[in-house]
């Protein structure tokens, strides 16, 4: 029995310091809720993605807002991949056959500033032993590229200036703003190759998915606008000999994109749009190899011939990406499902993917996780 | 507080006797070196396989960063290096003796592995650190 998302939405990522965690949730859940007409008795489950609040019991607050009915709640946190892993448990719920229609929920509230390299015991490593921080660790994976390929800086900057200009034509990105070559590569630098346009934006921010059976699905009549899952996988990081000082984006996703190619019986070829985790320029390069949209090394070619643009062979990151629409860590992998869905749907306005008819969404948690989806269209 | 500089990290060892080293542990069962210390082997799942091994002080360059934003507090620009030693084991410290300038630092540039204070930084009971640093070597040594 396949799975379907019905109702899928997120609120306008933004800077919210005088909302809830749990008002946020809320928000992107009774959109959800509202974009297939179904009320929050109707879900027989809540599957909730927070990281910052893992403690708190989101889940189960976010009820308290909008209808305390009783179901199970589970709450999950997964870094980066929570929003996915939340929307998987939700997605392997009905394929189990536990329940015919359930809500996931992912939601984050962001400070501002440099994410990792604190804590631990005794005195301060960072700039010690090196750099643990985000921006480091992602420019450290990228110039292992350079040290392999011979990826440029520049190349790593086109990526963030095809972002920016995807999040131009999509409302619900934080920034809607063009930021050509020059004014990426001469931002702030952070890390070498990373810049500050070069970096994901710390926003506020929630995204919410109704999952339902096919059966349920065609009884609720909703499967002209209803989209299949045809693929889940999330892995942890296989080892390596390099993790303990380099956490590896790589293995984890192409494990991930294997497992997920085989479950959805089609290829990297049959793949109309892709949203990837473009949480600092250089790991997006990273992932179009990883994700097998172009061969071993042809990354930079890809990015300086316009192949992942709005209008190229795959574009990638059509909503902004991480980079310019933002990254509220738990929300950003139900957000991805949104802005996928809105182009199966043809509902994506001035930067729909035309014809769009198969998408894949992936996202990193660092220590490590990897969640993609294959999604399809109705078939109408 | 001890009245000695205290090792910055667990696997950085401070002998009575001798030079400071890094240690790792390998794996008796399929070879892979780790640094710090274990039990278990992640890689093959062998148990209680690990033996306690003194790691390189020579390596080379594998990836870096070149860190221009940190904390407060942190003097900036420094390079960031992941260094692959000879035998095993891949430490990430700082890169000195170099300019902070991707034009002047080489994928695989032979490193060495030196010790020192830990940059004046003292923990909250006054206790101060010994860490390590790389820099280069050159290729005639
Ligand atoms: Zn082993």
């Amino acid at each position: 029995m396949d799975a379907y998302i019905i109702g899928v939405d997120m609120i306008k990522f933004g800077r919210f310091p005088e909302k809830s965690v749990p008002q946020l949730g809320s928000e992107a859940a009774l959109l959800a809720l509202d974009d297939c007409g179904l009320a929050v008795q109707d879900m027989q489950a809540l599957y909730c993605g927070n990281l910052n609040q893992a403690s708190g019991m989101v889940g189960q607050r976010i009820l308290q807002q909008i209808g305390q009915t009783g179901i199970p709640v589970v709450n999950v946190s997964n870094a980066c991949a929570t929003g996915a892993t939340a929307f998987r448990e939700a997605w392997a719920s009905v394929k189990a056959e536990l329940y015919d229609v359930v809500l996931a929920v992912g939601v984050e509230q962001m400070g501002r500033g440099l994410l990792g390299g604190g804590g631990g015991r005794g005195i301060s490593k960072e700039g010690l032993l090196g750099s643990g921080t985000m921006p480091s660790v992602f420019a450290e994976a990228g110039l292992e590229h350079t040290r392999q390929y011979g990826t440029t800086f520049e190349q790593f900057a086109k990526v963030s200036v095809k972002n920016h200009h995807h999040s131009t034509m999509n409302p619900k990105a934080m920034y809607q703003i063009e930021t050509p070559l020059e004014t990426v590569m001469n931002s702030e630098m952070i890390s070498y190759p990373n810049t500050k346009l070069m970096c994901s934006v710390n926003v506020d921010g929630a995204a919410a998915a109704v999952i339902a059976s096919e059966q349920k699905t065609r009884e609720l009549g909703l499967i002209s606008r209803a989209v299949k899952v045809r693929a889940s996988v999330l892995t942890s990081d296989p080892w390596q000999e390099r993790d303990l000082v380099m956490p590896d984006v790589n293995t984890c996703t192409r494990k991930a994109a294997s497992a997920a190619y085989e479950m959805a019986g089609l290829g990297p070829e049959d793949i109309d749009l892709v949203e990837l985790h473009d949480c600092f320029a250089t790991a997006e390069i990273l992932h179009y190899e990883n994700l097998g949209l172009c061969n071993d090394g042809d990354a930079g070619r890809i990015i300086d011939e316009g192949e992942v643009e709005l209008g190229g062979r795959v574009p990638v990151n059509v909503s902004g990406g991480l980079l310019s629409k933002g990254h509220p860590l738990g929300a950003t992998g139900i957000a991805n499902i949104y802005e996928v869905s809105t182009h199966l749907r043809g509902e994506a306005g001035s930067r729909q993917v035309e014809g769009a008819k198969i998408g894949l969404t992936h996202v990193i948690g660092l220590g490590s996780a990897c969640g993609i989806h294959v999604l399809e269209g109705a078939a109408a | 507080m001890s009245d000695k500089a205290l090792p910055v990290v667990e696997y950085l060892k401070l002998p009575e006797e001798g030079e400071p080293y890094l240690e790792g542990h390998q794996c008796s069962l399929c070879g892979a070196v780790f640094v710090g210390s274990r039990t278990h082997c992640s890689r093959c799942g062998g148990r209680d396989c690990m033996k306690a091994t003194r790691l390189s002080n020579n390596g080379k360059l594998y990836s870096y960063s070149i860190v221009h934003r940190s904390f407060p507090g942190i003097d900036v620009p420094y390079v960031s290096a992941i260094v692959d030693l000879d035998g095993g084991g891949t430490v990430k410290g700082n890169l000195v003796d170099v300019e902070p300038d991707p034009n002047g630092i080489e994928f695989d540039m032979p490193v060495e592995v030196f010790f020192g204070d830990a940059l004046g930084r003292r923990d909250s009971d006054g206790n101060s650190y010994i860490a390590f640093f790389f820099r280069p070597v050159s290729e005639s040594h």
